[in-house]
């Protein structure tokens, strides 16, 4: 079934606030379930607070190839908010002038970005230690001009994240689109080829599953484990390390829960599911997220609710480590989706 | 009064059990969190076998729950259709093999 972003159906939900009234309002305003901020500090944990920035994670635009039925970020072909070549360069001075070790790039697609190869090599000759491509693995097939990303990411050192919501068929394309899962094997064939994910070697291939519906990820090595058997046996496919991210109920997925009647049940599943544990290691604490315009957010999720950092700067023009690790973060009823069971991160697991 | 037996939301509230005998229902649910940890049988094995007895002993919250931990697990459709054919087969053989009483019974009553 091809699908269409909220904001091109003009969805409610496009709307921010409408988000966010739903994640305070409901359950979380009758009481039925504390609030996330009441959970920490009923738990005696300390406030979420930022420690030493190592990740900057920067999101290019929302154009994408696919419509997956559960994107936070509502990407899409018809998205087509990009970044400029301005903020790209404010970026890059600060990459110059502090230190990073991570720069993550995410969109959409970010290879569909004109200047992404440009933005990786500029990127390459800065002080950063790691470059990470969240690559959603079907663009590498899109289009002919994309066939040789693995080439580049090999010649670059990328370290490449990719998607692939399960092991078989079926629930792969009822997630991301038909034809996903096939185009998704034959660009990880492509990518082991060139070096990447093979065990022992340097370039690094790691894989993210995150449910194909409403319910949380199972244990993260257990389904590491059963992927890397899978697909072995029947591709002859190898990557490093599988990361399990929890859905996070907010855009496309926070739509699915509500139109499915499984919101409250979900939510009730990431409040029970609460593990202090993951508290201390949630990836607000050391990442800062940049938005297609250059606004500076907590975290991925905060910057598809409009939550800019609440600080005195919140540009990347005017980026100020001292400020930002001052910082308050800011918290809603999504973060949940961090902290269940053994936490949730872009890097996976984190409890 | 509730209409219905079965409320979805005493699921969420099986803990409860504890506050009327904090020892018993402790014991309770230290053996159950035990009995379903990795062992000789893997987590997923005791999932899908919960989920077959589940059926046979037709508890619908069971049912909703281990439904849900297989979907966690990465425990396919067809293996959990396949896991409560296992469970029917073996409620269906029970029944029918008291069939042999049956026959015992009529042989010897009857000329």
């Amino acid at each position: 079934m091809k699908i269409k972003s909220l904001k091109a159906r003009q969805d409610s939900l496009a709307q921010t606030e409408k988000q966010l009234e739903i994640l305070s309002g409901g359950i979380f305003k009758d009481g039925s379930l504390p609030t996330f901020k009441e959970k920490v500090k009923s738990s005696n944990l300390p406030a979420v607070r930022p420690t030493a920035l190592e990740i900057l994670q920067i999101n290019v635009g929302y154009m994408c190839n696919q419509v997956c039925a559960h994107c936070h970020v509502d990407a899409g072909p018809d998205r087509k908010e990009i970044m400029t070549h301005e903020t790209m360069e404010q970026i890059l001075t600060v990459l110059q002038s502090n230190t990073i070790k991570t720069v993550d790039l995410t969109g959409g697609a970010p290879e569909m970005h004109p200047e992404f190869r440009w933005f990786v090599e500029e990127i390459r000759k800065t002080e950063v230690e790691e470059i990470i491509v969240r690559s959603n693995l079907t663009i590498i097939l899109a289009n002919k001009k994309y066939h040789d990303l693995p080439e580049f990411f090999a010649k670059h050192k990328v370290h490449v994240i990719s998607s692939l919501p399960f092991y078989k068929r079926g629930k792969t394309d009822k997630q991301r689109g038909d034809g996903v899962f096939d185009s998704s094997i034959e660009a990880l064939q492509m990518l082991n080829k060139v070096g990447f994910g093979i065990a022992g070697g340097s370039l690094e291939l790691d894989l993210v599953y995150n449910p194909s519906g409403a319910f949380l990820p199972g244990d993260q090595k257990a389904l590491e484990l059963d992927f890397k058997k899978a697909l072995k046996e029947d591709f002859n496919i190898e990557f490093n390390q599988l990361f399990s991210i929890t859905n996070l109920p907010i855009s496309r997925f926070l739509d699915y829960l509500i139109a499915s009647e499984n919101y409250e049940e979900y939510m009730h599943s990431l409040v029970e599911a609460f593990n202090p544990m993951a508290v201390e290691n949630v990836m607000c604490t050391n990442t800062i997220s940049v938005s297609w315009e250059g606004y500076l957010f907590d975290c991925d999720f905060n910057q598809m609710l409009d939550l800019k950092v609440d600080a005195s700067t919140t540009h990347i023009s005017e980026y100020n480590t001292d400020v930002l690790s001052g910082r308050n973060i800011r918290l809603s009823q999504h973060c949940y989706g961090c902290t269940a069971g053994a936490g949730s991160s872009c890097q996976g697991s984190i409890a | 009064m509730k209409k219905s037996y079965y409320q979805p939301e005493d699921l969420k509230k099986f803990g409860k059990i504890n506050e009327w005998n904090e020892a018993l229902g402790s014991k309770f649910f230290d053996y159950y969190n035990s009995v379903f940890e990795e062992g000789s049988l893997s987590a997923r094995e005791k999932s899908l076998i919960a989920l077959a007895v589940s059926h046979v002993i037709q508890c619908p919250y069971c049912i909703d729950s281990y439904t849900k931990d297989g979907l966690q697990r990465g425990i396919e459709k067809e293996e959990m259709m396949e896991a409560v054919h296992v469970g029917a087969a073996i409620k269906a053989g029970a029944a029918l093999v008291h069939g042999v009483q049956m026959m015992s019974r009529h042989d010897q009553l009857s000329m």
